[in-house]
């Protein structure tokens, strides 16, 4: 069991290597004079519609999805749940299907609220 | 070729399971390695020329037929070009980001493969909580892709990141839930033991879940008609567009590596994987890949680009609803001993359950499509 999660340890550790190795490749080749390299102002300027950017990028944003972030939290936490159950439903028979939709019916209250309180709308 | 490659496999496999030679693990992971991400770069090149052709016969056009035969090498003349362009860096740029965010996109979806069985037990490494482990890596993507957004400082660049964050957000838990429907009937994690399971491929079985898993994964990995964060008349490029040369043509990568990878777990979730007569099961398993990957590209020149708000209605308002639903039908059926019993009577109950719900749903409770925004 515990060797194959070292199969995945050890292939995260190729697959950042091999990313790692793709991104150095053109650096390598513009020392060999292959790759041009020619910077200037305008062309490292931050690209707008010919405009120079007004004012930061990384101002605030107000993005709506504040109300998503919240449901989905609430909502993954029950799929975390129904995993377990779902590989074992056999064995643990009807009765354990009324408990996960007691716990559903517990979050589907928040989720009919959210819907009616317009927080899924996106303004 | 193919032999000589099956050969190898068994040695390896053998090796792997033989416990007084310590080196059998070394083999095992080194071959794998090399397959998977052989296998990658090879099916990107190949969903690439397949996407290009194939959209521009939809669309009336050639598409690329100058390079080699047919244009079969216009990939490898595009990763030529891309290699010897002169990579530009913004001045504003936050340049560590900016140079890590692509390696912290594209290592994910390498990773995606390593519990994908490609023959019987023919994986990595065959994890018992297989299919959570993929449901966790796929979204580790967007990291690296709100990293390209941030770290480029350009507008256009953060707006696409952020609306790619809301995307992942909002269709995970519909494309979780629409698993769960398999997982119920295969009764296990394991990719390769819910392949073992399906004496009836699982789109049968799950219909509602298929369209919905589909949705979800194509929202997911940003394809058309859910590509607001490269949505070109809105965005420029969206995230890349401050990318060039190689780091641009690893966000390539990454895009269509992802589009593989959902088109394998769909293949391997519902298509019945690697089963099938006649020819050799990994030849299968790609046949099963390019068909789904081809349903992709046909939705993407079917549909139009849908607006944001439509994109986070859809997930929440129809999507999520949905496959609830599919879970506790799907739960009472094998509760009932259907999947193993009264097989062909669950196929029709499912289609007819399937089309009823998608019809009432779409009728009297959302509707996509319509209506205004105000800004």
């Amino acid at each position: 069991m515990l060797t194959n999660y070292g199969y995945i340890g050890l292939f995260v550790i190729a697959a950042v290597l091999f990313t790692l190795f793709m991104v150095l490749i053109p650096i390598a080749l513009r020392f060999l004079k292959i790759v041009p390299h020619n910077p200037n102002p305008i062309k490292n300027s931050t690209f707008e519609c010919g405009m120079e950017t007004i004012g930061k990028t990384w101002v605030q944003f107000n993005f709506h999805y504040y109300f998503y972030a919240l449901i989905f939290l609430a909502l993954d936490v029950l799929v975390v749940f129904l995993y377990p159950w779902a590989v074992n439903l056999r064995a643990l028979g009807s009765a354990s299907f009324v408990a996960v939709l007691i716990l559903v019916s517990i979050i589907l209250v928040g989720y009919v609220y959210a819907w009616k309180k317009k927080a899924l709308e996106w303004k | 070729m193919a032999t000589a490659g099956l050969n190898i496999y068994h040695l390896a496999r053998l090796q792997a399971v033989s416990p007084d030679w310590p080196g059998g693990f070394w083999w095992h992971w080194l071959f794998f390695t090399v397959v998977i991400i052989g296998f990658v770069l090879t099916m990107v090149m190949g969903v690439i020329y397949i996407e290009r052709r194939g959209m521009g016969r939809m669309q009336s056009r050639l598409g690329p037929n100058r390079t080699g035969p047919f244009g079969l090498l216009q990939p490898v003349a595009d990763a030529v070009k891309v290699l010897l362009k002169e990579n530009i860096v913004p001045a504003a740029a936050d340049k560590l980001v900016h140079w890590l965010a692509p390696v912290i996109a594209f290592a994910p979806a390498l990773m995606l493969f390593a519990v994908i069985p490609f023959e019987n037990g023919a994986l990595l490494a065959d994890l018992n909580i297989g299919i959570l482990y993929v449901i966790a890596i796929s979204s580790v993507s967007t990291v690296g892709i709100f990293m390209a957004g941030w770290g480029s400082s350009n507008k256009y660049s953060l707006l696409g990141a952020m609306r790619n964050v809301a995307a992942i957000v909002s269709y995970e838990i519909p494309m979780v839930l629409a698993i769960v429907g398999v997982v119920l009937i295969a009764g296990s994690l394991s990719l390769n033991d819910i392949v073992v399971a399906q004496n009836v491929p699982f789109i049968l079985l799950q219909p509602l879940g298929f369209l919905l898993f589909f949705a979800a994964g194509c929202a997911e990995i940003n394809r058309s008609p859910f590509d607001l964060m490269e949505a070109d008349s809105e965005l420029v490029a969206g995230f890349h567009t401050e990318y060039s040369g190689m780091k641009f043509a690893m966000f390539y990568l990454v895009e269509y590596a992802e589009a593989v990878a959902i088109s394998a777990i769909i293949a391997t979730l519902f298509l019945g994987g690697w089963k099938g007569p006649i020819l050799p099961p990994w030849l299968w398993f790609v046949v099963k890949i390019i068909l789904v990957f081809f349903a992709m590209v046909w939705t993407r020149t079917t549909l139009p680009r849908i607006r944001i708000d439509q994109l986070m209605a859809f997930a929440w308002k129809f999507l999520f609803p949905m496959s609830l639903l599919n879970m506790f039908i799907t739960a009472l059926q094998v509760l009932a001993g259907w999947p193993t019993e009264l097989v062909w009577v669950m196929i029709i109950v499912n289609i007819a359950v399937m089309a009823i719900l998608v019809l009432v749903w779409s009728r009297f409770f959302f509707r996509l499509g319509g209506g205004r925004v105000e800004i």
